[in-house]
Formats: structure tokens, sequence, C-alpha cells
């Protein structure tokens, strides 16, 4: 464990102490630490430089974090986390990556599981920062007995949290600036995309397709439904949804032709994530007749960016604009 | 007499079945016109209905296959249920016992987890050929395992053979999903629930093969199962091979239930229950409650999916969900209603 490179003013020469009080004890109780850094720590370090930022306090999806210096060594056991780190520029310093992440291909992807996480296998990476979607196996606590701060970045349901999380890992690794930049920029290539498709296709119907038999859906209540509804389109599992599914029905066949939806998005399209591609689909008996498969509008997406909330989604909202634009 | 009235009511309640689920559906099809372009499709009737070529898709290329499917695959799951009960002469058995439904469960992993790039057709061939050597391994390491048993506790050994390989194929299922990705363990669970969601008529023509010829032989076999039924020492005496009538059903039953499995991922309780129902009504001889378990399958797999399509409309519910909650209470009323007639 690393004193912090350089702690800002007052603040700073108290969580200076407490780190070294938790290095002297080996593995005191990090929790009473970080809450005192919190109480002390100013809320938004955000834009000034880089280093001058630690130590710093981030709320992540599993409560406030702390980091007391800039974490040299990171481990990521989540794609979209992987990918945020890559963006902001902290790729650096990631050491490891779990097996889900594959992009960007450079990332040292490793077995590690983010589902099924192994405390002591990722403690061998010596890390000064986990990233994670969710605590499971008693990750953060596991690893909070090491002394590793552990920031749980969870599945955003909002496009402005998902910019969020994108600030937040730049915060908690040194690129704050960097990481308020490339918000900024899928801010604005998002609003040309949105803008450039105009109003003239509010109201065109769409099926958005995660899973084939069973015909799972996602209603615009979801993350991905408020992206594809930036543009007016409708979707035709709202009708079918109810509570229980939490935004995520499962489609009778029947309704989904008989809802003649206009636009079919692919997300299970790769071979990997059920393989049905446009051409498969197309081909499905009684779906010819469905407008979107007359008129060629059935699109096999990029599964992974479809299935993520990273710094790739302008790219998805490229490939529905594509569609949109498609429509004439 | 009794059985001929069984088989009648039985046929003529996998008949009602099918009916009112072709008329019902997600589509809100009108249920007249439905039944005009049906009776359409009978030679040298001509009638006329008010379904638009998209509506004749939905029904003629969604619904009906559907509920071809369910009866086929109700039918087997049914029928291979009431053989493995005669040949291992206990009540409890089912299809699932003998490695079929972890053998099944493992092929489709191994196809969605490391064959993805085969395409979504990689599945049921998979998991076709996992059920098969299921059952086979169990049955050749029960085999060699009892021939040393005094008394012809052969029958037994094969059952835990049977739990044996069962388990290990799951464990080892286990341990693929562990160490695959999220979306593959979705898939996984998703095939694991059982569905008709997908169901085609190409899907109907892959898998009546395997059912007729299972079928037939499993059929043939009503009596030589009822003299099972006393003993392996009485059925030698009277000239029949006990081994061989049991080697054959086992292979006919392991057949029709993984060609069932095969288009509808794992579905449970039909296999084990429905034989049961059978006897209620027609008494214990396998000669009446083959060919009843077949019918009454059928029917009972194709009200659950109506059920399954149409509860939530135009939302789904997962069939395995269907068939226990609404078959467990059934069965017990079916239970309680006979309880006079026969044990």
């Amino acid at each position: 464990m690393k004193p912090p490179s350089r702690p800002g003013p007052a603040a700073g020469a108290i969580v200076a102490i407490a780190a070294a009080a938790i290095a002297l004890s080996g593995c005191g109780s990090a929790s009473t630490s970080s809450s005192a850094a919190a109480a002390s720590t100013p809320a938004a370090p955000a834009t000034s430089a880089a280093a001058a930022a630690f130590p710093v306090t981030v709320t992540g999806g599993d409560g406030t974090v702390t980091i007391k210096s800039r974490p040299a060594r990171i481990v990521s056991l989540d794609p979209t986390s992987t990918e945020d780190l890559y963006a902001v520029g902290a790729g650096p310093q990631v050491v490891a990556v779990d097996d889900d992440s594959d992009y960007p291909a450079n990332a040292p992807k490793t077995s590690l599981s983010g589902l099924t996480p192994n405390i002591e296998a990722i403690a061998r990476y010596n890390p000064g920062l986990v990233i994670a979607s969710q605590n499971t196996g008693g990750l953060v606590s596991g690893m909070t007995k090491l002394g590793v701060p552990v920031l749980i970045e969870p599945a955003v349901s909002t496009l402005d949290a998902a910019y969020a999380q994108i600030e937040q890992v730049g915060q908690a690794t040194g690129h704050a600036a960097q990481a308020a930049s490339v918000t900024s920029s899928m801010k604005q290539r998002i609003a040309a995309d949105v803008s450039k498709a105009g109003t003239a296709h509010k109201g065109v119907t769409y099926y958005w397709e995660l899973s084939a038999n069973p015909y799972y859906s996602a209603t615009s209540s979801t993350f991905i439904g408020q992206i594809v509804g930036l543009f007016g389109l409708k979707n035709i599992a709202d009708a079918a949804s109810k509570p229980a599914d939490g935004g995520y029905p499962e489609l009778s066949q029947e309704y989904i032709v008989t809802a003649k939806p206009q636009i079919i998005f692919l997300a299970d399209n790769q071979p990997a994530d059920g393989g049905q591609s446009p051409a498969v689909v197309v081909k499905r008996p009684g779906w010819s007749g469905i407008p979107a498969v007359r008129n060629h509008e059935v699109i096999g997406l990029n599964d992974d960016i479809a299935s993520r909330w990273g710094p790739r989604l302008p790219q998805l909202v490229a490939e529905i604009a594509a569609a949109i634009e498609q429509l004439g | 007499m009794k059985k001929i009235g069984a088989l009648g009511a039985a046929a003529i309640f996998l008949i009602a079945a099918a009916l009112v689920s072709a008329l019902v559906g997600a589509a809100d099809l009108n249920p007249l016109d439905t039944a005009a372009a049906l009776v359409d499709k009978i030679p040298l009737i001509h009638l006329p209905s008010g379904l638009s070529p998209l509506d004749r898709a939905v029904l003629f290329q969604i619904r009906l296959p559907r509920v071809v499917l369910g009866a086929l695959v109700g039918g087997m799951l049914a029928m291979a249920g009431a053989g493995y009960q005669g040949v291992f002469r206990n009540p409890l058995v089912d299809s699932g016992l003998l490695g079929a439904s972890a053998g099944a469960g493992l092929g489709a992993t191994l196809a969605i987890v490391f064959f993805a790039a085969a395409g979504p057709n990689a599945v049921p061939p998979a998991a076709f050929a996992g059920s098969l050597c299921g059952v086979a391994v169990a049955y050749l390491i029960g085999a060699a395992a009892s021939r040393n048993t005094p008394l012809g506790g052969g029958v037994a050994t094969l059952l835990l053979a049977g739990i044996a390989v069962g388990s290990f194929l799951t464990a080892v299922q286990t341990l693929v999903l562990q160490r695959s990705a999220e979306q593959d363990v979705q898939t996984v669970y998703n095939w694991l629930l059982g569905s008709l969601s997908g169901a085609t008529w190409q899907q109907v023509v892959s898998i009546l093969p395997y059912a007729a010829v299972s079928t037939v032989l499993v059929l043939l076999h009503g009596r030589h199962l009822d003299v099972l039924a006393v003993g392996d020492e009485e059925a030698r005496a009277l000239g029949m091979h006990p081994a061989a009538v049991r080697v054959t059903v086992v292979a006919a039953c392991a057949l029709a239930a993984a060609a069932a499995v095969a288009v509808s991922g794992l579905i449970g309780f039909v296999g084990i229950v429905v034989p049961h129902v059978a006897r209620r009504l027609a008494g214990p001889s396998y000669r009446s409650v083959l060919p009843l378990s077949l019918l009454i399958g059928a029917g009972f797999l194709v009200l659950a999916d109506t059920l399954a399509r149409t509860v939530l409309s135009p939302a789904e519910l997962p069939i395995g969900v269907v068939t226990a909650v609404v078959g467990a209470p059934a069965f017990v009323w079916i239970l309680r209603s006979t309880q006079g007639a026969r044990p």
C-alpha cells in the first residue's frame, strides 16, 4: 500500500494519517477510516489536476469508497468498466480484466470472473483499486479486509447515469478531466445523430430482440429502450410488459408478428449471443409479412455494445440512426 | 370396455385441447374467422375467412405448429415416463431419472457455450445426442454392475446407475456454466426452463420419425411390461427375456424423450404424473396405461402451453412453470376424486 503521493492541505493530512494507521495495522477497519475521509474530503475534486485530486471519495453502487492515492494497479471485473477505464485513459494502470471483458482488444484479459469472484485470485494482482458491476461472493468485504477499495459500478437505467459512471471512473483513477471530455463528446455525437434523424419518423414501431425462443424483449422504460426512445420510436413490447418483468417481458411470437414492427433490432445477433442474424430472422416461418422483414429493416446490432452502458454508446446510437435513415 | 371408453375420452380431451389452443392467442385473431380458416383447410370444403395474409401466417406458421409440437412433446414425455415406470416397476420414475435430462442439459450447454459459431441450430441435435448418450451410459454401467447381483436386483442397480450418471453430467454442466459468460448462462437457463415458443413445422417434421418409431415399439410391449410387473422369474417362466424387453423399452423411451427434449428443452412433471392419471382412469395394465399416457400427455401439454401463452398475453410464461403450477393441484384433485377406484 502506497501513501498518498501528493496529499491536499488539511483534509489530506488527516487521511494520510488514517492511511498510515491502516498500513501499520495491516488489515485495520477500513470502513471507519473511509467514513472519516468522506467527511473531510471536499465533495467534488473533479476538474483539478489529476494527481492533486487524491484522496478521492466516490459513491458507487455499494456506498462510498475512498481511494487514497492514484491507483497504479487496477483490476476490472466487468466489461463495461473495462471499456470505461480505457476510454478515460486509465488503460496503462489496468493490470487485469475479467474473462468477459473483450474490449479493447489489448486489455489484459485473465480468467478472473466477475460473476463468481475469487478474492485470493484478485489479490494476487496486488490491485490499488478493483472495479466490478456487482458485489457478489463477498467481493467488497473480502477486498476491504485486504485494504483494497472496491468500486461497484452497476448496470444503469438512464443515459445520464451512464455518463456519471464514466466520470466517476475518471475521478477514481485520476483522469477526471479526460472522463469529462469523453462524456461531452459522447453527448455531442448522440445529439448530432438524434437531431439529424429529425422528427419525421416519430411513432415508427420497433421490436428489440434480446433472445429468441423464448422471445425476450426490452420495453421503452429500460436503459436500451430510452436510447431508442431518443428518436421518438414506439416500442411494441410496452403493451406486453407487466410490473413483475422489470421491463423485460417474454413476448409471444404471434404478438410480435401481428404488432407489425417497422424495425427489428437484434441484440442476439452475433454467434456468441444466440446467432439470430438478420439472415436467420427473415426466414422464420410466418415472419415474412412483418413490415420490417419486407422492407429489410432487420438490424443486426453489435450485441456487446447493445448490452453495455459504456463509452461506445454513440456507436449504438449511430446504428439505430442508420436504421431509421434507411426507412426513407 | 373400460379401456375403450377411457381411450375415447382421452382422444376427445386431446382434440378439444388442440381446438381451444388453435383458436386463442396473443394475436387476437377472430375465433370465428380462425375456425373458418381451419375448416377451409379440410379437403373439398371451402370457407371464406376474414383473416388477412398476416393473420393466416400467424395461424398456420406460428400457432398451429406450436399446438402440434406441444402435442408431440407432451405425448412422448408421458409415454416415456409410463414405459420407464413399467420397466423399473417403480411409480416415481420418469425419463429424467436415467440420465436423459442431465445428458440433454449437458449437450445443450456444450452447444451453447462452445459451439456458438455453429448457430442456434446446433442445440437440438446436441440435446438429442446428449440425452441418448446419458441413458446409454447409465444403462451400460447399470447392466455391468448388476451382472453378478443375486436375485435379479438389476432394476435397482440400473436406477442407481442412472442417478449417478445424472449427477455426474449435471455437475459437468454446472462446471461449464460456472466458467462461461453471463449471456451463455442466460441462454442455457432459458433452455433448461423449457419452451415451445419457437415451434416450427420443420421441428415437427424433424422429430416425427423418432416419435413414430418409439411409439410403435413402446405400444407393442404393453403386455410384456404387464408380465414383468409380476417379476423376472415369472416372466422367464412364460418364455420372455426380461433383459431383452427392458433394453428395448428403455431404448424406445429414451428415443421418445430425446426427441421431445431436443425441440422443447426440459419440461418437467408431464412424464411422471400423466401415467398415474392414466392408471386411475383405466387400471394398471400397461396395455392401456401406455396409449392413454400418450393421449393425455399430449392434451395436457397443449393446454399448459395455451395457458403459458395466454395468461399474461401478449407476454408469455415459461411452460415448465405452468405444467407444475396447474398440473400439481389438478393431479392432487384427480388422486383424491378417484381414491376409491384403484391404487
